[in-house]
């Protein structure tokens, strides 16, 4: 890898589009240089589960065509044209496989785009590839991927984080600078988190959700993942926006001025005075690590000393949050997954032995198709919904949603946003939490209420411990998103002047792992 | 699947449905299927339509591919908003859609949306015309919106699930519309339950149909009814187990249906035995029904409110904006048309029976006698209509056809005999009446020469019938109208060639 | 402890159409006894006039124009069919009829013993 593509990859995508647009690179170059880093060192982060080499190239040269051409059709460019993008593979892309990390879905080519690929396309960001993640979402450290777990670019033995540590991974390693997330109760801010990186999961309905495969439908939401939060910012502001496939997408004038706020004006205004900052009281102390909670208490320094306010507020459903999310999850999980039955599209396995009757033919694919944690999700969901048990579990979870939006509105008459650590632990080691299910669930504590409340939350670097980064999350009211970037943006500049350059900055180089 | 128990239960013959009625109180539940004519289906833009090649009326929601999502189709809640109305239902203010989960092939994301236990209409009734005039109140439990499934084709020997060596599936009618009409149970019907079970679905297909919600062809499977009998002591007070019998697809089936059900179930308590609760199936061809699915404690559907949609909420305003557009109740523009009309009840029976009312209607109102309308369509339209196969209205005789017709036999253009050519040239594509009339010379003989010309030599080859007429027996006219005609080829108007003898004989007419 | 027993699971695998082995049943009932022992304390938490809430945002009425859109051709729709024959799915014998009402096809072909 030359030196000049070691620096093309470490740009901000910002700085990025800058560079393009005053035409000092080309989308080409740019392109090129994150396919090279992917080949690099991808062998051991395991972040892309394909990698669309000609794709990619081919959008580049012909931004770059534009670009040359001048006039309206270079002005009507879009500022990330150019830029290139990786994308969860639990989004569908046409021409680029989707196998949400299931082997259910190995080999599939989706016949249509989802709205938010649509759209990355209409701005005409090369695609990189897609990212790997835990089967159908479903974990926080993605060692549930059916094609092998994704690996820590701070340090290869620890997990990235999950669902989406494929992309938080791609971008903490410098092989993208943005990628697409999706985040039902912690999949984009947890790796965020322990990978340095940031993540943004929008107010619920704030991007569509057409194309992105199914966990729990009430919970999930696509978002961005950058490594600054005007990148992020920059990201969310193209992808949001009403979609009519989706009924539960926001329409523009829901928001609080009638049309879809400015992210990347709050994220560049790094302005903390007299901002009301509450600090939740159940996301501290017990099972969080002692290293988190010193660069928590900080982070909270820094921003007081900025002018900000800091108050704290009591939350006491979120001791039931997990509980509830955990009820919901793999129940409405249960259903979405049952379309996975080997008769219309993916994998279909037969019976070793006896008839070959479909409802065997059926057994047996989801048998052979789903991993073990996917099974425990569809059979605790459809134990939750089933016949007697339904206002016990599913109806008690809803009525614990409803509690957690009300403690949210109670803290939010408080405070304009509220903070937490994003994640209880730093990255924790490969396997060491495989076989204990509830201990993996009790990582997204801190983001899982966000998801119940159908919040903004964003998570961005807050140092590191042992090492390793600790991530910072703030929340807003729904609709409010451009108060997480607000906030997170100032954060991020008053760590970045403690230290004297961004954290993610600091990954060790990864070539010299790899050898 | 089948027990024993059934097998033998099976075994025991029917009664006859006098001894039936005698000893037992029928109890029915109706469940009707109304698939809506909706341009597109009810979660999905692809076509909603009928007959095309497998499989291309659909897309990726309807073949429920991963990422999809639904969005609900405006004018479906719409008309099922109106058909409540028309049920003189509630229709609830806030209501959503619901998760039906089963694993089936020809449901396609394996769960069916559907409405639970937020029904968008309810508590609603209809009142159905017997046979004799005599009226019957029916209550309604339920009106909700749901999706249909995908349709299977079993290849193997038998052509039937049973045995089949495969099954191919085509999603073309997964995802079209249905509205579900469920009924309180109807007690107290008695011997007429039947009847009564075959005048509700017919009613229900009018109610629809007046709507133009759906196309109600049974044949197409646009309306399907399930039937649920159970048989009680009289005054038992507690309802019998009950059988459903699935997918009667006629107005008469429906009755046919009920009656064999009342029959089994009384043959097999009055024998000591009880009902097994299970779905049955409707055999046409021998007019009985076939043990299917007996409903277990496994079925467990795990309904649970469909997240990927949001709640309906109806205004008052939205309500009443829908109502405005309800085109009048089917029995009361039965009884303002036949009134109307002057028809009699056998006329107008014969008319409904043939679907032709609103075709009648529509002539009439561009200028026809209801009498001339009448005869016309239920004369020889529909002769024609049954000899090439097709409903009457599929022939594409316009009213405006009808009345120009009309108009020619009253202009004496042309007589009935050749009008009747005359439709069949029209249906046919040869254009309109006149053009046809004109283009093949079809015009009646009216040139007095000609015609004089062919009496005269009627009237030299008969003469015994000029006696007759001379003697006064004007009625043996008739006898030299036939030779007339064969001389004209038709074309000649019996009046006139009445009026001709006469002059001949020096006698006025 | 747990108030999932194997019967249950195995049931609960049937319904969701899920073939596990002995041991796989063995296993998932343990896991699932402590799952579930860790979240039902939600149900104290839950008090009777607490709503459900199902969305998390309060939006109502959104609805679809009734317009065609794109429509797959049969080719299309089969491209990622495991089995097809005839421009249809192909899926190996049917053993239990439809569970409901719609499924029509089946009741009006099938039932002949």
């Amino acid at each position: 890898m030359t030196s000049t593509s070691n620096s093309l990859i470490r740009l901000t995508a910002a700085e990025m589009s800058a560079k393009l647009r005053a035409g000092e690179i080309t989308s080409v170059e740019l392109t090129q240089a994150h396919l090279d880093r992917i080949a690099a060192v991808d062998g051991t982060i395991n972040a892309f589960l394909h990698v669309a080499e000609a794709e990619a190239l081919e959008t580049a040269a012909a931004v770059d065509r534009s670009r040359a051409a001048g006039g309206t059709e270079a002005e009507s460019l879009h500022p990330l044209a150019g830029v290139p993008i990786a994308v969860k593979d639990l989004i569908v892309t046409k021409g680029q496989p989707t196998t949400a990390g299931s082997k259910m879905l190995e080999g599939w080519m989706s016949p249509y785009d989802a709205t938010v690929v649509e759209k990355i396309r209409a701005a005409r960001m090369p695609i990189l590839g897609k990212t790997n993640l835990d089967e159908f979402a479903m974990g926080s450290s993605t060692e549930h991927s059916a094609f092998g777990p994704t690996r820590n670019p701070w340090d290869p033995t620890r997990i990235p984080g999950g669902s989406g540590g494929g992309s938080a991974a791609a971008v903490a390693a410098f092989e993208a600078p943005l990628a697409l997330g999706t985040d039902t109760g912690g999949s984009i801010r947890q790796p965020g988190s322990v990978t340095g990186t940031v993540g943004t999961k929008p107010t619920y309905g704030g991007v569509s959700r057409y194309g992105a495969i199914a966990m729990a439908s009430s919970l999930d939401q696509i978002g961005p993942v950058a490594r600054t939060v005007e990148d992020a910012a920059l990201l969310h502001e193209l992808i949001a926006g009403h979609d009519n496939k989706d009924s539960t997408s926001l329409p523009e004038a829901e928001y609080p001025e009638g049309r879809l706020p400015a992210f990347v004006d709050a994220a560049s205004a790094k302005n903390v005075a007299g901002l009301r900052i509450g600090v939740i009281k159940q996301l501290q102390g017990a099972g969080y690590q002692a290293g988190v909670l010193a660069r928590f208490q900080e982070a909270l320094e820094r921003l007081r000393e900025n002018g900000a306010e800091i108050v704290e507020v009591d939350c006491p459903s979120f001791d039931y949050a997990l509980g509830a999310y955990y009820l919901i999850m793999p129940s409405e999980a249960s259903s979405n997954l049952a379309r996975y039955d080997g008769v219309r599209y993916g994998t279909r396995v037969l019976p070793e032995e006896g008839p070959l009757t479909i409802e065997r033919v059926m057994g047996a694919t989801r048998a052979a198709g789903f991993g073990d944690e996917v099974k425990r999700r569809i059979i605790l969901g459809t134990y939750a919904l089933s016949a007697g048990y339904y206002d016990a579990y599913y109806g008690s979870a809803q009525k614990i949603r409803t509690l957690i939006q009300r403690d949210f509105d109670a803290a939010f008459e408080q405070a304009d946003v509220l903070v937490s650590p994003t994640s209880p632990t730093v990255a924790f080691p490969l396997a060491s939490k495989l076989d204990d299910p509830v201990a993996m669930y009790l990582n997204d504590v801190a983001t899982i209420p966000a998801n119940l409340a159908g919040i903004p939350g964003i998570s961005v670097p807050g140092g590191l411990s042992e090492g390793l980064p600790v991530g910072v999350q703030f929340l807003a009211p729904a609709k409010q998103d451009a108060r997480v970037y607000h906030a997170a943006g100032a954060l991020e500049q008053l760590l970045n002047d403690t230290y004297d350059a961004p954290l993610w900055a600091q990954v060790p180089a990864l070539e010299e792992v790899t050898g | 699947m089948n027990t024993t128990t059934q097998a033998a239960m099976d075994a025991v013959e029917p009664l006859s449905f006098e001894e039936a009625i005698e000893t037992y109180e029928p109890v029915m539940g109706l469940e009707v299927h109304v698939e809506l004519n909706t341009a597109t289906k009810m979660f999905s833009s692809a076509p909603n339509a009928f007959g095309d090649e497998p499989n291309t009326n659909v897309n990726e929601v309807d073949l429920g591919m991963p990422g999809t999502l639904p969005a609900v189709n405006g004018k479906a809640v719409e008309s099922a908003i109106k058909l409540g109305l028309a049920l003189n239902c509630s229709i609830a203010e806030r209501c959503r859609f619901a998760r039906k989960q089963y694993f089936y092939p020809d449901t396609p994301k394996n769960w069916q949306t559907s409405q639970y236990d937020e029904p968008i209409a309810f508590d609603g009734h209809v009142d159905v015309e017997l046979d004799d005039g005599e009226k019957f109140r029916v209550e309604i439990e339920r009106a909700h919106m749901e999706e249909d499934a995908g349709k299977l084709t079993h290849a193997g020997a038998s052509g039937r699930i049973q045995g089949a060596d495969y099954s191919l599936v085509d999603y073309n009618r997964a995802g079209v519309p249905l509205i579900e009409i469920v009924t309180k149970p109807i007690t107290g019907a008695g011997r007429r339950a039947p009847e009564i079970a075959r005048a509700y679905v017919s009613t229900i297909r009018d109610i629809v149909k007046g709507l133009d919600i759906s196309d109600a062809r049974m044949e197409r499977g646009n309306v399907r009814c399930d039937a649920n009998v159970s048989l009680m002591r009289p005054g038992a007070g507690v309802f019998g187990t009950r059988s459903e019998t699935k997918n009667v697809n006629s107005i008469r089936a429906v009755e046919h249906a009920v009656t064999y059900e009342i029959r089994r179930h009384a043959g097999i308590l009055s024998a000591g035995g009880s009902i097994v609760q299970e779905t049955r199936h409707w055999k046409e061809d021998t007019r009985t029904t076939s043990s299917g699915r007996i409903k277990s404690d496994a079925d467990d559907y795990r309904y649970f409110p469909e997240p990927d949609l949001v709640p309906i909420v109806t205004t008052k305003e939205w309500v009443e904006s829908l109502r405005a557009e309800l085109p009048e109740p089917p029995a009361q523009r039965r009884r303002r048309l036949r009134e109307a009309w002057g028809y009699s009840e056998a006329e107008f029976r014969d008319v409904i029976a043939a679907g032709l009312l609103d075709q009648i209607e529509e002539t009439v109102s561009h200028g026809a006698s209801p009498a001339v309308a009448r005869k016309w369509w239920m004369g020889e339209i529909s002769r024609l209509a049954n000899a090439r196969e097709v409903e009457p209205a599929g022939l594409g005789v316009e009213s405006a056809t009808i009345v120009e017709l009309n108009e020619l036999i009253q202009a004496g253009s042309i007589n009935d005999k050749i009008a009747r050519q005359v439709l069949e040239h029209h249906v046919d594509g040869e254009g309109s009446p006149a053009d046809i009339v004109r283009n093949r010379g079809l015009e009646v003989v009216s040139d007095d020469g000609a015609l004089t010309a062919a009496v005269e030599k009627a009237m030299a080859e008969n003469p015994d019938v000029v006696e007759k007429v001379k003697a006064g027996k004007l009625k043996a006219i008739g006898a030299l109208i036939g030779p007339v005609m064969k001389e004209t080829r038709g074309q000649a108007d019996a009046g006139k060639v009445k009026q001709i003898v006469l002059e001949r004989l020096g006698r006025n007419s | 402890m747990s108030e999932i027993s194997r019967t249950d699971v195995e049931h609960l695998a049937k319904l969701a159409h899920i073939t596990m082995t002995d041991a796989e049943l063995e296993k998932m009932t343990n896991e699932l006894g402590v799952i579930v022992d860790s979240v039902k304390r939600i149900q104290e938490a839950a008090g009777e006039d607490v709503p459900a809430t199902s969305h998390p945002l309060p939006l109502t009425n959104v609805f679809r124009e009734d317009t065609v859109g794109h429509v797959f051709t049969a080719e299309e729709s089969l491209a990622s069919a495991p089995d097809a024959e005839d421009s249809r799915f192909k899926v190996p014998a049917i053993l239990t009829e439809a569970e409901d009402a719609v499924t029509s096809s089946v009741a009006q072909e099938g039932a002949h013993r």
